[in-house]
């Protein structure tokens, strides 16, 4: 309210929201049903050869992490979602590229450095946080950066085990069906492990986020992280919440000060 | 194979019972609107969790059909006579360590006191037949070496050798209705319903032997139907009817609640 007219527009345009909701709700139930399918052949080897990945080849997931209660349930549900899947995100591409919010996603020289400067301001080894030009900081942009590739390739490994036959030049690609499977489960360990540390960030540095990312409503200068140079799980308060104390306290001061 | 309805009843009525809390909060004038985004999203995500391991809700069933159907359509549009299956070139051959299954308590096996082994192929065709093993062998066949898919997610490499069913069917004349064909075996009631194009595919044969060895009782003997392009379980073993019909008529697995197409 404190602040210019201008600025205040949504941080996230209306598809942007949309899509990024569509899409928790489609990689949660293609990584739950995905893993149902896995724990029926629980290992990636060829029947007769051997595949490198102890101690965890032939070890199930916990069934509570499973969604879809047997083989071919999760197999429809996977099968489903995947069309919400593909079609969201080519809505959400489609949208980056159309209104050129590709630009805040576009690796370039000094992403490294950037992350990297981010990474010290989160361990306390510089004071201010890093100046943004764009909406996501350095490692949040390499983070969704590569989670729309974990996707692509997600989407490419999953043709392949999809269609061994059919589509089988997907699969030559990959390296066979049981790499394909392989490519698969990997892209599966990306985007879960990305999309946990983005949740655990949201709550313990932007929880404004939520709301930017639902009715959409956020104010720069007040919650941006720049501005409350929030580090996790510290600094959660608006940005002139701090300030404000700051000022009532000189006040009282001057006043006790004056009645001496 | 469960149908675990129990789960799903506890979410309904925990989801019911916050509602109500949350109602009567909401126009008692106790809580705000945020307040109740807030226990909302909560109720949410209790919903979610206890959606864990379960089949998912019973209004998402005529969705799931949809999705199976419109999947259908595509698996028949990429379906190509072109594509063929080498066997994973530099793999391992299973061997022995190929999985064996069927559905009888012990290992189906033909019993000759009722008589020789013979298959029948009739149906929607014109000449319908009755061949036996040696009739089968004599027909143009198929030695290939081909990777074998399971839903399960494993797959095996193997050579399998057999007579063509573009041969079979060259030899009974399928009418022109036949777009289906059912592969029966004796191994209990088994048997699985294919589409006539997959059957018709150049690696689709009528498999009498395995690395040249004629087929073990473990592996489907006498014959079985073997396709690259079907997961495992749509490759009916232990033969003994191949009918060519104008409507599918499902499958041991497909009645189950696999798919019915179960392509690759």
């Amino acid at each position: 309210m404190n602040s210019p007219v201008g600025k205040r527009k949504a941080r996230h345009h209306p598809i942007v929201r949309l899509t990024h909701w569509v899409s928790a709700l489609a990689l949660l139930i293609m990584g739950a049903s995905g893993l149902r399918i896995f724990n029926a052949y629980p290992a990636f080897a060829r029947k007769g050869e051997y595949f490198g990945w102890w101690p965890w080849e032939g070890q199930p997931i916990a069934a509570n992490l499973t969604f879809g209660a047997w083989l071919g349930g999760a197999r429809h549900w996977h099968f489903a979602m995947m069309w919400v899947l593909v079609a969201n995100a080519v809505v959400y591409v489609g949208f980056l590229f159309l209104h050129g919010e590709w630009r805040s996603l576009r690796p370039v020289r000094g992403d490294f450095r950037d992350a990297l400067e981010m990474t010290k301001f989160y361990l306390y080894l510089r004071p201010k946080h890093p100046v943004q030009d764009s909406k996501h900081n350095a490692l949040q942009k390499n983070t969704y950066l590569v989670m729309l590739l974990a996707g692509v390739m997600a989407v490419v490994s999953g043709l392949a085990i999809w269609k061994p036959v059919s589509l089988g030049w997907i699969t030559t690609l990959m390296g066979g069906y049981a790499l394909a499977r392989w490519w698969h489960f990997l892209a599966m360990l990306i985007l879960a492990t990305l999309t946990i540390i983005h949740v655990i960030m949201v709550f313990a540095v932007d929880p404004y986020a939520i709301r930017a990312m639902t009715t959409g409503g956020y104010d720069e200068d007040r919650f941006s992280p720049e501005a409350r140079n929030a580090r996790p799980f510290v600094h959660l308060l608006p940005a002139e919440a701090a300030s404000s104390a700051i000022a009532v306290t000189d006040a009282a001061a001057l006043r006790t000060e004056a009645e001496k | 194979m469960t149908t675990p309805e129990k789960p799903l009843r506890l979410v309904r009525r925990a989801g019911d019972l916050m509602d109500r809390t949350v109602e009567s909060l909401r126009s008692s004038g106790q809580m705000e609107r945020r307040d109740f985004l807030r226990l909302g999203s909560l109720a949410l995500g209790g919903a979610l969790l206890s959606a864990c391991n379960s089949q998912g809700p019973k209004w998402a069933d005529g969705w799931l059909k949809t999705a199976e159907k419109q999947n259908e359509k595509v698996e028949r549009w990429l379906l190509s006579h072109d594509k063929i299956n080498r066997g994973a070139p530099g793999a391992m051959l299973a061997g022995d360590k190929f999985p064996s299954y069927f559905i009888s308590p012990t290992v189906p096996l033909w019993d000759y006191n009722t008589g020789p082994w013979f298959l029948e192929i009739g149906g929607a065709v014109k000449k319908p037949v009755t061949v036996s093993l040696m009739d089968l062998m004599a027909l143009k066949s198929r030695r290939q070496r081909v990777e074998h898919f399971c839903v399960e997610g494993w797959s095996a490499v193997e050579i399998l050798t057999g007579a063509l069913m573009t041969e079979v069917a060259r030899r009974v004349e399928p009418t022109s209705d036949a777009n289906y064909v059912d592969f029966v075996s004796f191994d209990k009631n088994y048997h699985e319903s294919w589409d006539i194009e997959s059957a018709l595919h150049p690696q689709t044969i009528v498999a009498y032997a395995k690395e040249d060895v004629l087929l073990s009782p473990a592996y489907g003997a006498p014959a079985r139907i073997h396709s690259p392009i079907k997961l495992g379980y749509k490759n009916t073993k232990y033969l003994t009817k191949i009918m060519f019909m104008p409507e599918r008529n499902g499958g041991y697995w497909s009645d189950i609640g696999y798919e019915w197409y179960g392509g690759t």
